[in-house]
């Protein structure tokens, strides 16, 4: 998409480290990242290999040790504790693998929550919590609490609340971590469908499928990025010569 | 196209070649563009002409608006053809020995081979995981898709494999 080139996240020299001396550990090592208004981006990587961390750092969950960090022009890493937490309501949408729904809630109350940590009128909280599930395909659930739905419905959930102020940008861990296949798909449309309307998307992930239909690629191996790939543009051939179902 | 295909799908019913079309796209949704209505006509005229399948209908009907019907014979090789135990193999061993070889001879840096047909892969199973969000859920032919997702993912997954070995082995030597 070349919607804009404007820069949503700016990365220089990102570093995190536990411990230290001999049991240092650098999982995030001195990366340099942009991320473009409306792209989405896939970061994958073996287990351990920083991804979640970085993730984390982008979205002000975990301290940086080192590098600096702006998200739509503004320096973020030195912002105080409250400062933060004001940031990562409002300008950032997070989606888990775990879900992390409020069980105790139903899905509506849940989508409405950031709305009103963030200072929205009751009234004005449902009414957005009830076009968020109704954009996800979960009107009709609105109702229902976290343990009466799916898998693929709590991610939904998960997604509609993530939305729920209206964030630049969403980030998202293994999001289809813990889905079957049909409920992927749906993530995946869904996802589609956030990125056509000019979300910016960050995903870190173990499933090719997020990561190929993403704009662009990074690995990342042992806290550094180790390659990099745009999948836009096509391949040689059609579907059905690359299944072996043309002619003979 | 192979002609037990073409004979199964008129298993069902006595059809006309268009039919069989249909019933293909139904089944294949967008990876049967590549079939074209040409493949099936003379599929269905060396089917006839090895006694599998007949045509119906008078003489004086035009050919191509007769349908065309299994004969037993026909019928006993689509039930043979369901119960053989077939499957595709992968062809991993060429692209293994690629890789032996350009490290063996000095000839490229096996990594960048990796590399380069890990890139391919993924426009694929861009293409394919495309074609599986437009398809409705439980689709036949969204059934199809989703294998052929798993296999590009296994693949992905074996080269990942190779990448990580043949990194490994440059950085012991």
């Amino acid at each position: 998409m070349n919607r804009s080139t404007e820069t949503l996240v700016r990365a220089r020299g990102l570093r995190r480290e536990y411990g230290r001396g001999e049991s240092l550990i650098r999982a995030v090592d001195d990366v340099d990242l942009d991320v473009a208004t409306g792209e989405t981006v896939a970061v994958m990587g073996p287990s351990g290999c920083g991804k979640s961390t970085l993730l984390h750092l982008i979205g002000g969950l975990d301290r940086l040790t080192g590098g600096e960090l702006w998200l739509a022009d503004r320096r973020v890493d030195r912002l105080s504790e409250r400062a933060l937490a004001e940031l990562r309501c409002r300008q950032i949408g997070f989606v888990f693998q775990a879900f992390q729904l409020m069980d105790e809630l139903t899905a509506q109350e849940n989508v409405e929550l950031p709305a009103l940590l963030a200072g929205q009128s009751p009234r004005r909280a449902r009414r957005r919590a009830l076009e968020l599930l109704e954009r996800v395909g979960l009107e009709d659930r609105a109702r229902h609490l976290p343990a009466e739905l799916s898998g693929g419905q709590r991610q939904r959930v998960a997604i509609a609340r993530s939305l729920a102020n209206d964030p630049p940008l969403v980030l998202a861990d293994e999001p289809t971590g813990n889905l079957d296949s049909t409920a992927t798909l749906e993530v995946l449309r869904l996802f589609q469908a956030l990125h056509e309307t000019g979300l910016t998307l960050v995903v870190v992930t173990h499933d090719e499928r997020i990561a190929a239909t993403a704009d662009r690629l990074i690995s990342m191996r042992d806290g550094v990025f180790v390659d990099e790939t745009r999948l836009t543009g096509g391949t040689g051939g059609s579907l059905a010569d690359f299944v072996g179902l043309r002619g003979e | 196209m192979q002609q037990e295909v073409v004979l199964a799908m008129l298993a069902k019913e006595p059809s006309q070649g268009y039919q069989l079309r249909a019933r293909l796209d139904q089944a294949l949704g967008p990876l049967g563009e590549g079939i074209n209505a040409g493949q099936i006509y003379v599929t269905l005229g060396r089917l006839e002409k090895a006694g599998f399948v007949a045509r119906e209908g008078a003489a004086t009907e035009e050919a191509d608006r007769k349908a065309y019907v299994l004969t037993s014979a026909g019928q006993e090789r689509v039930t043979e053809w369901l119960n053989e135990v077939s499957w595709p193999r992968p062809d991993l061993a060429e692209f293994h020995l690629k890789l032996v070889a350009a490290a063996q001879a000095g000839l490229g840096d096996p990594i960048a081979i990796v590399d380069a047909q890990r890139r391919e892969l993924l426009r694929r199973l861009r293409e394919v995981q495309r074609a599986a969000m437009d398809e409705p859920n439980g689709s036949d032919a969204g059934l199809l898709l989703e294998g052929i997702v798993l296999r590009l993912q296994a693949d992905l997954r074996w080269l990942e494999a190779c990448e990580r070995t043949w990194t490994d082995r440059r950085r012991n030597r």
